[in-house]
C-alpha cells in the first residue's frame, strides 16, 4: 500500500512539479533548437568527406565514400521510438486507473503499469542500440566528430538526443523499481505523468531531428 | 474519437480535475499511433520516390508532415489538448522563441537569403 503523495499546489491550482516540467520542456526546445541550427548553418560547407546524402573521392587516396546516412536503419528506429511514446501513455494509463476493476484479459494486460513499464524502457534501449549501430558504423566508414563540418554537428546534435533519450531510460527504470517494490497506483499518477511528458519530448524531438537531418538533403 | 475519463485525486483538489485530467484512452492512443506510423510511412515513401525526391515540394511536404506528427504527440501523448492552458504557453512560448531563433540563425548565417533574397 503506497503513502499518499504529498501534493505542491500553487496559486494557479496546479501543482508545482507539473508547472516545472513544462517549463523545463520549453528551456530544452531552446537547446535543441540552437543544435538543429548549428547543424542547419554547417549542412553542405564541409570541405572534405563522407558526406551524409552525396558519394565522395578523397583527391589523396582515391578512396571512394558513399553516402553515409543509413536511412532505412533510421526509419527503423524512428518507428521503435513512436512506438515507445504509445507504450508509455499505455504505462500512464495502467497507473491512474490501477484501482479500476479488470474483468477481461485485454483490461488486465491493458491495466499492467509493469509490463508497459518495461516495453517503454526496452523500445528507447533498442533505439539506443540503433544509435550505437549508426554511430559505430560511421566510425568505421571515416566519419568521426572531428573529420568534418558534418561529423561535428551531427555527431553532437544525435549525441546530445541519445544522451537525453539515456536519461529517460534510467528514470523509466526508476519507475519499474518503485513499481516492483511497493507497486505503482493513482496516488503515483503525477511522477508517471512528469516521466511521459519527458519522455514524448525526447521523441518529438527526434521527429524534427529525423526529418531535418536525416530525409532532408 | 471516443473519450475515457479518469480521474486521480478529484476529491484532493477538483480544480485541478477539471483541469488536467481528461485524458484519452487505448482507443484514442492506438489511433494516434497508426496515423502516426502511416505519416512516417509516407515520409520515408517520398524519400525513395526520385521524381517527388527532386520536386520542389518535397522539403514543404516534409516539413509539414514533420510539423503535423510534431503536433499530434503533443496534443495526445502529452495531453497538452486537455491540459491548462498555462502548460499550453510554457511549452508554446520557448518553441516560438526556438522556432524564430532557427530562421533567424538561418537568414545571419545566409541559408534562406538565396531562397528569399536580400
Amino acid at each position: 500500500m503506497s503513502a499518499p503523495a504529498a501534493h505542491h499546489y500553487t496559486a494557479t491550482g496546479l501543482d508545482s512539479r507539473k508547472i516545472a516540467i513544462w517549463a523545463f520542456i520549453g528551456s530544452e526546445c531552446m537547446l535543441f533548437a540552437s543544435l538543429i541550427s548549428t547543424y542547419l548553418i554547417y549542412k553542405g560547407r564541409s570541405r572534405v568527406g563522407p558526406f551524409p546524402h552525396e558519394t565522395w573521392v578523397d583527391p589523396t587516396s582515391g578512396h571512394h565514400f558513399h553516402a553515409i546516412l543509413n536511412i532505412p536503419v533510421t526509419s527503423a528506429s524512428t518507428f521503435t521510438l513512436l512506438m515507445s511514446s504509445l507504450f508509455m501513455v499505455l504505462a500512464l494509463s495502467a497507473v491512474q486507473n490501477k484501482n479500476v476493476p479488470k474483468r477481461t484479459t485485454s483490461d488486465r494486460i491493458l491495466g499492467s503499469s509493469k509490463l508497459w513499464l518495461w516495453a517503454t524502457a526496452l523500445a528507447g534501449s533498442t533505439f539506443l542500440g540503433f544509435q550505437a549501430f549508426e554511430f559505430t558504423s560511421f566510425v568505421h566508414e571515416g566519419l568521426t566528430i572531428r573529420t568534418n563540418l558534418f561529423g561535428s554537428s551531427f555527431f553532437t546534435l544525435t549525441g546530445f538526443h541519445g544522451a537525453h533519450v539515456t536519461a529517460g531510460v534510467i528514470w523509466l527504470l526508476t519507475l519499474l523499481s518503485i513499481d516492483y517494490r511497493r507497486g505503482l497506483g493513482p496516488n503515483d499518477a503525477l511522477n508517471v505523468d512528469i516521466a511521459a511528458l519527458y519522455w514524448h519530448f525526447v521523441d518529438v524531438v527526434w521527429i524534427a531531428i529525423f526529418t531535418l537531418v536525416y530525409l532532408i538533403k | 474519437m471516443e473519450q475515457d475519463t479518469t480521474h486521480t485525486d478529484a476529491a484532493v483538489h477538483p480544480a485541478e480535475d477539471h483541469a488536467e485530467h481528461h485524458h484519452p484512452g487505448w482507443s484514442t492512443y492506438w489511433k494516434v499511433a497508426l496515423i502516426l506510423t502511416l505519416i512516417t510511412v509516407g515520409e520515408v515513401w517520398m524519400y525513395y520516390v526520385p521524381s517527388i525526391y527532386n520536386s520542389r515540394v518535397f522539403v514543404p511536404a516534409l516539413l509539414s508532415l514533420s510539423a503535423l506528427k510534431f503536433g499530434i504527440v503533443v496534443a495526445f501523448y502529452m495531453h497538452l489538448k486537455y491540459d491548462h492552458k498555462l502548460f499550453r504557453a510554457l511549452f508554446t512560448g520557448p518553441l516560438f522563441i526556438a522556432g524564430c531563433t532557427i530562421i533567424a540563425l538561418m537568414f545571419l548565417f545566409g541559408h534562406l537569403v538565396a531562397k528569399f533574397g536580400r
